[in-house]
This record gives C-alpha cells, sequence and structure tokens, in this order.
C-alpha cells in the first residue's frame, strides 16, 4: 500500500489511477490512515481507500474469501475502455511488487498504441515482437531466450 | 464524483449491473442468483463503494475512471502489512 503510494505520482505521470480495496469500513480505513499510513508515507495513502463491505464487489470480481470474510489479494489492471488487462493474485503473506506493476502497465500501454506484443521479461526499450503470418515459426529468429534475463 | 454524506445511513450501491457488463453475468448454478465474475479479456463489472478519498468520505464509482487506466488493488485488511 505504502509501496504504491510512494510512487504515486509516478504512476499518475502515465495516466494510471489506483484504487485500493478491503472489507474494512470507510471509518476503519480513516483511522488506519491516520494512526500508521500517514507515519509511513507523507500526507497518508494519496490515493482512495474503498469500503467492500459485506463482500459483494470482491465477490464479484471472484477475489472473496468465505470462510475468512476477507477480500484477498488480487490486482487489477483495467485499461481505458475498461477491460481488465491483468490479475495478479497472491496469498495473504506475499506483498506485491510495484516494479512489476510499472512493467506490467508500460506494457500494455505499448500494446494498445502499437499492436506489438513484448515477449518474456520485456521492459521499456528492450525488442518487441509483430505479431502475424512472418512471425509464426520464426520467433527463434527475432527474440532470443537470454533477452528474458538481461 | 458524488459527494456522500458521511452519515452511516448512506450506503453506496455495491456492485452495479447494466448492459455494459450483462456479458459477464453468470448464473452461479443455483438458479437463484446472478453472479459478475471478473476475468482478463473482460469488461471490469462496475460498481459503487464508499471510500476515503482526499481527507473525507466519497462514494466511488469505477465507471468515473473511464478513459483511463486503472490499477484496482483488493487486499485483505487494514491493520496487516499490505
Amino acid at each position: 500500500m505504502t509501496a504504491v503510494a510512494v510512487k504515486y505520482k509516478e504512476l499518475r505521470a502515465l495516466g494510471v489511477e489506483i484504487l485500493a480495496v478491503s472489507t474494512d469500513s470507510r471509518f476503519t480505513h480513516k483511522i488506519w490512515q491516520e494512526q500508521e499510513l500517514s507515519k509511513m508515507v507523507e500526507g497518508g495513502v494519496p490515493f482512495p481507500m474503498l469500503s467492500d463491505a459485506g463482500g459483494a464487489i470482491g465477490e464479484g470480481y471472484g477475489v472473496y474469501d468465505t470462510a475468512a470474510s476477507v477480500d484477498i489479494r488480487v490486482r487489477f489492471i483495467i485499461d481505458p475502455d475498461g477491460v481488465i488487462r491483468g490479475a495478479e493474485i497472491l496469498t495473504p503473506e506475499v506483498g506485491r511488487n510495484v516494479s512489476e506493476l510499472f512493467r506490467q502497465v508500460l506494457a500494455f500501454q505499448h500494446v494498445v498504441k502499437t499492436g506489438e506484443v513484448t515477449p518474456s521479461g520485456w521492459q521499456p526499450g528492450k525488442p518487441t515482437l509483430k505479431p502475424g503470418f512472418a512471425l509464426a515459426g520464426n520467433v527463434w529468429k527475432e527474440w532470443k531466450v537470454e533477452s528474458a534475463f538481461s | 464524483m458524488a459527494d456522500a454524506r458521511a452519515g452511516c445511513v448512506v450506503a453506496a450501491a455495491g456492485v452495479l449491473t447494466d448492459k455494459a457488463n450483462t456479458a459477464a453475468v453468470q448464473s452461479n448454478g443455483s438458479g437463484k442468483e446472478l453472479r459478475m465474475t471478473a476475468r482478463v479479456g473482460q469488461k471490469a463489472p462496475d460498481f459503487e463503494a464508499s471510500a476515503l478519498m482526499e481527507g473525507t468520505f466519497k462514494n466511488v464509482r469505477l465507471s468515473e475512471y473511464s478513459g483511463k487506466w486503472v490499477v484496482l488493488c483488493f487486499y485483505p485488511g487494514d491493520f496487516t502489512f499490505v
């Protein structure tokens, strides 16, 4: 949460809005913001913290855990047309990676803009692929597996 | 973005069903209830929720962010590490 908060300006600069959702009430969000989050990041978390009390929204997204009565840790990337592009689902013990969020957002924005596709491990500036007849069976000429890691 | 009065009686609408996302509505098998399921490549179900934002309480609809990239983060609970 706070890791995303400190990168909020950079995400906004990419045209990205953040919405955080849990089953806590808005009053609980307020106290958490005042008592803890504002001590971890200056000014507190700058994006909306939504209340999904009862879990109806989480249920609609398939992320509500009825046994624990909480929304599990899932991060969706939604494009400007309102289409879900990505979903990352983790059990509660492991937190998210904000750098990977940036990479995926930049990749989706590149894909939407250019119609190209981004191979495994793609980072901004690295080669993309142009899908189509000519590429079928010829990825090995265009892309080396080592580039997924460098 | 409608200002919500901060009183307990102003409820947010929760999940919203409309023509735009009826494609995402499925029967849960019992035939009694319709549920939405979110899938990559499909329209994100719209919803309205009460929220803490800009130092106050407001109601927020996902559809208000149409035209922008949105990162929607569900997390298990306040006062945990997230």
